[in-house]
């Protein structure tokens, strides 16, 4: 049950995108067409998913004060806790050179259309943001870690698909001018972010 | 046969005075008609979560502006020994040694503001603003023309995080910079604060209505849809 909690709570409650805008960037310059969309959204949820569980170990094992006394008990009180950003970033990067690989080599149709935004997933907030959020919200065991990762990412996922299908559409709207392309999708993103915050208080 | 073709190729490239009119462009153009987060759309991540006070996007812009200066002066001048296959993550790396130096400084002097901004020091590693800049810059320039391009780029990206921060902390809390602005005797009569203002969706929505002010005195960056 606690895990299906935390599980909704960072799909709907903490979106990724409309409480924390992490990952915006690319969030509004992938999302001109669905198929883009998804294609970056499943990414980042494998990625997010990848990720939070390992640097969820590095902190517990390696870099939170006295996680070190595993190895010896004279290490107990060593705190590097100041190096998890260069860790997590490591970490993230080798797995986002990974997923490049895979995907290059399996759907090159799709590597295609992503171009240029695979390679900065690994500069995406949203994938550093879920490791720091980990970090800070102390999770009790890697499972709760994981299903944080996977929920985030499938939040991630949502608000993705959902702009890129409004975004679609809107182009026979009669949107104002200076409005039209950017300034519209902002005032958009707000107005989701106000419907995901009815989300708010759910508990299962 | 191709050597001879590559050396002559090289020319020695005219010396130019420090402030010429194409460096002083690098300077003032992210501030408007380049700026990077509403005309390049970089770095809105950070841009939008840490403006609810006027007092947190100032710091935030402070720390994003040494970072950006720092990453790009040493970017710049290793770039000849950078090999492209690996260029992102020596760029992570210089960058995330230079967050983790001001994380330190800001838990050390400003423990509170550290505390507010939670993990948004954190992620000025991977705000797209640096990392483009680097990418689209640092790499392929010589280090004072980079230092120019870091110097306007943050710049640009302060001076909106700062107005969008000054419209939410006023209207949603009736403050600037803490202090209180809007007088007492408004709530008696009984004006009340915004208190959307200060949940994440109108940071949103008063970045959209900069976009549009700046987009309708400036008709050429309107876009095509």
């Amino acid at each position: 049950m606690e895990y299906v909690n935390i599980f909704i709570k960072s799909i709907f409650i903490d979106n990724m995108i409309f409480a924390y805008f992490l990952g915006m960037c690319s969030y509004l310059a992938v999302s001109k067409t669905v198929k883009t969309g998804v294609g970056l959204g499943a990414a980042v949820i494998f990625v997010l998913g990848i990720t939070v569980p390992i640097n969820y170990l590095l902190e517990n094992y390696v870099l939170k004060e006295g996680a070190l006394a595993w190895l010896d008990p004279e290490f107990a009180d060593v705190d590097l806790s100041f190096l998890s950003f260069i860790m997590f970033i490591a970490v993230i990067a080798s797995m986002v050179q990974l997923v490049e690989m895979a995907v290059e080599k399996y759907a090159p149709a799709l590597y295609g259309a992503l171009g240029i935004f695979l390679p900065l997933i690994a500069v995406n907030c949203s994938i550093l943001g879920g490791s720091l959020f980990m970090q800070e919200r102390q999770y009790a065991n890697i499972a709760e870690a994981t299903v944080f990762g996977l929920g985030s990412g499938v939040g991630w996922f949502l608000a993705i698909v959902a702009i890129a299908a409004i975004r679609e559409k809107i182009r026979y709207s009669k949107v104002p001018a200076p409005l039209r392309g950017l300034g519209i999708t902002f005032i958009i993103t707000g107005l989701m972010g106000m419907a995901f915050m009815s989300f708010m208080g759910i508990e299962l | 046969m191709s050597e001879t073709a590559e050396a002559t190729v090289v020319v020695k490239e005219p010396t130019e005075p420090l402030f010429s009119s194409k460096n002083k462009k690098l300077l003032s153009d992210p501030l408007n008609d380049d700026n990077p987060i509403t005309i390049q759309v970089l770095g809105i991540c950070s841009a939008l979560a840490i403006t609810v006070q006027v007092k947190q996007a100032v710091v935030m812009s402070l720390s994003v502006l040494v970072v950006m200066v720092g990453a790009s002066l040493i970017v710049s001048l290793l770039r000849n020994l950078i090999p492209s296959r690996v260029r992102i993550i020596v760029q992570l790396v210089i960058v995330a040694a230079l967050v983790i130096l001001v994380d330190q400084v800001l838990k050390a002097y400003m423990y509170e503001v550290s505390k507010q901004l939670s993990v948004f020091v954190g992620l000025i590693i991977t705000n797209c603003i640096i990392m483009g800049r680097l990418e689209a810059f640092a790499l392929a320039n010589k280090p004072w023309r980079s230092f120019l391009d870091a110097l306007g780029n943050a710049a640009g990206y302060g001076w909106i995080l700062i107005a969008v921060a000054v419209v939410r902390e006023l209207f949603g809390s009736g403050k600037l910079y803490g202090f209180q602005v809007i007088p007492e005797a408004f709530y008696d009569f009984g004006y009340y604060n915004n208190g959307l203002m200060i949940l994440p969706p109108m940071a949103l929505i008063t970045v959209g209505v900069i976009i549009w002010i700046q987009r309708s005195r400036n008709t050429k960056l309107i876009e095509e849809n």
